[in-house]
């Protein structure tokens, strides 16, 4: 069975981003990449497939500009066997990504796909689900636990108020959250090898894919300064409030 | 500017890559327990295992012995995020091999190196540097440890000290007299020693630092040892042994700034947030200028040490001057290191003297960077020699 894992390359969860002075974005200039969180557990658990026998190949995917390689290695130094990079300079919005990891999908023909639930900069959490529809397969998104038995899989999703267990037939979607598992680190000789794994680099042309952005962002701004607490003499004037200030109950 | 941005002239991803398992291993694995490993003056053996699994100790070594072949950058990388623990202990004894192994590794027979390397490189077994003795140490020519030839062993006499992991070394990298009848640095060889051995015994030395790093004084009485185990040819040990040292304290320098960095780093957070009469530390002018003094040194120093790794992975320079320039960056770094320790524990005051604050154990640190690895007055008139002063 082949695995198909998309990754995305992030500005590092470590960095302090700040806006831009226009308020066309963040500035990205000069500040460190990495692989998205969620992407990394989504190869992790990729790879355990492979390691169980389960998967017979772990191919990464990542999409963007040329540095997107670099994350693909890292994906390859983690274990995956091969990666495609979709090479493009335009911004790649969710549907866009779909649509192109959909046209992969066709040729690919994985069975599973497995994507982070989220990417941590723009937090859209779209993607998944989108490629589930475009391709008509079934979807377990935040996943926590994931078995696969024969042509079926069963995961265990992380939903507001507990867990819950959705039964799917291969081919399916699943989504990353957090507590799948723990990625391993690169190991050193894996690093060095991982410069040897393929890695095929197409277009969205060549994928036939229209990634002409569909939403435009007016403006980003910094959130609101934290302001200082204050303390309440009543548990009266605290749920007053709660309700007429903060409006949260 | 702490954390040093992409610089692709001299960091490829894959470096980027391994700093980042190597970031990761030591905040999960080491830092959380340093305190501790440092107050009971040891730490897991495991350890050894857990980096070598992530090929941390086999970095450099040929691949026929399950090492990785890489340039000296990995090196820089790896001394300078084993120093973010703020232990110089740990990496001291968890890298023993970095110093052990090079002799054997330049000169060994390969039977010797297939016995003993594979399994260093693999965290099972632990090898150590035995070259210091009670009567001399930077004086490497004039050491008196025998070891005379009887059929095919040699007997092995003398005491060697302050040898980092001396007490848990199953290998030990030795330097003996052959020759007895040469007193300088002709009659010296390098002998290969298992540390179960009979007639060595070994007893923990209690230090100023490196707290759970094992150091040992080590006396031969008598040890017979396979003549095979000689390490190159008999009574030309002394160039296998000067063979490693410009790494050896390319990488000291490193960590050097590595822990200077890390009291900038800890003094700055202080600073930022402690407040005097009103207002944080780092807004008054005294302690603003003594970060500075101190990111200035480390940027220095930093600088120099990716200069002279550049220059030594390209073959760049005279070799005289690149030898005279890293004795300098060592002076350099571990001046660094002294000034930053210094300044962070004054700039934490009270904290700064408390056990459990990095730089609090770094201050006690300072003084083995100084003088191990070939002390300062020693790079100093080295560097001198080696510009034709």
């Amino acid at each position: 069975m082949k695995v198909l894992v998309a990754v995305k390359r992030v500005v590092d969860y470590n960095v302090k981003v700040r806006v831009k002075a226009d308020q066309s974005g963040v500035d990205i200039a000069d500040v460190k990449f990495s692989m998205n969180p969620f992407d990394e557990i989504a190869i992790e658990e990729a790879v355990r497939l492979k390691e169980k026998g389960v998967a017979t190949e772990v191919i990464a995917v990542s999409m963007g500009v040329a540095q997107c390689q670099e994350t693909l290695r890292t994906a390859l130094a983690m274990g995956a066997d091969r990666a495609i990079h979709v090479q493009s300079d335009a911004e790649l919005q969710p549907l866009a990504v779909a649509k192109l990891l959909k046209a992969i999908c066709d040729k690919e023909q994985p069975q599973l796909v497995i994507l982070g639930k989220q990417a941590i900069d723009d937090d859209c959490n779209q993607t998944g689900q989108m490629l589930a529809a475009l391709a008509g397969w079934s979807q377990g998104t935040f996943a926590s636990k994931v078995e696969i038995s024969g042509s079926d899989i069963s995961v265990i999703r992380e939903v507001d108020g507990g867990l819950q267990t959705v039964a799917l037939k291969l081919p399916a979607i699943v989504t990353t959250d957090l507590r799948l598992n723990e990625p391993r680190y690169a190991t050193l000789p894996n690093i060095m090898k991982a410069k040897k794994k393929p890695l095929d680099a197409v277009t969205p042309e060549a994928l036939g894919v229209d990634v002409t952005p569909r939403l435009k962002t007016l403006k980003v701004t910094e959130p609101p300064k934290r302001k200082g607490g204050i303390k309440v003499k009543t548990i009266g004037e605290l749920v007053d409030k709660l309700k007429n200030e903060a409006r949260v109950i | 500017m702490f954390d040093a941005p992409p610089l692709p002239h001299y960091f490829s991803p894959e470096h980027t890559q391994f700093r980042d398992t190597l970031r990761g291993f030591v905040a999960s694995e080491i830092s959380p327990h340093i305190n501790d490993w440092d107050e009971a003056g040891t730490f897991p053996r495991d350890l050894y295992r857990k980096a070598a699994a992530l090929g941390i100790l086999g970095l450099g070594y040929p691949e026929k012995y399950g090492g990785t072949p890489a340039d000296i950058f990995y090196q820089i990388i790896l001394a300078e995020e084993f120093a973010r623990t703020g232990s110089g202990g740990i990496q001291a004894s968890i890298n023993s091999h970095t110093i052990a192994l090079p002799p054997l590794i330049a000169a060994g027979s390969e039977t010797l190196k297939r016995h003993i390397i594979p399994s260093v490189i693999a965290g099972e077994k632990i090898a150590a540097l035995a070259v210091t003795e009670p009567s001399g140490g930077s004086d490497v020519a004039s050491l008196c440890t025998t070891a005379i030839r009887d059929g095919d062993h040699y007997v092995v006499s003398g005491e060697k000290t302050f040898i980092t992991s001396g007490m848990r070394a199953d290998y030990l990298t030795v330097a003996v007299r052959t020759d007895p009848a040469v007193k300088g640095a002709g009659g010296i060889s390098v002998l290969m020693i298992d540390g179960d051995t009979p007639g060595l015994t070994r007893t923990e030395l209690k230090k100023m630092g490196w707290w759970c790093s094992d150091t040992a004084h080590l006396h031969f009485d008598h040890c017979r040892v396979p003549a095979t185990n000689l390490v190159g040819t008999e009574n030309r040990g002394f160039k296998t042994l000067m063979h490693n040292f410009n790494s050896e304290r390319l990488f000291l320098s490193a960590l050097a700034y590595g822990f200077a960095q890390v009291c900038l780093e800890e003094a700055l957070a202080w600073a930022q947030q402690r407040k005097t009469f009103g207002h944080p530390l780092a807004e008054r002018q005294v302690i603003r200028h003594k970060l500075m003094d101190m990111m200035l040194r480390v940027d220095a120093a930093r600088s120099l040490v990716y200069d002279l790794a550049y220059c030594i992975e390209h073959g760049r320079g005279n070799t005289e001057h690149l030898v005279a320039r890293i004795c300098m960056a060592k002076v350099l770094s571990t001046q660094a290191m002294q000034f930053c320790a210094d300044q962070a524990v004054q700039i934490l005051g009270g904290m700064g003297f408390m056990r459990g604050t990095r730089s609090e154990r770094i201050y006690r640190e300072v003084k083995v960077m100084m003088i191990g690895g070939g002390s300062e007055e020693i790079m100093k008139d080295l560097a001198a020699r080696k510009i034709g002063i």
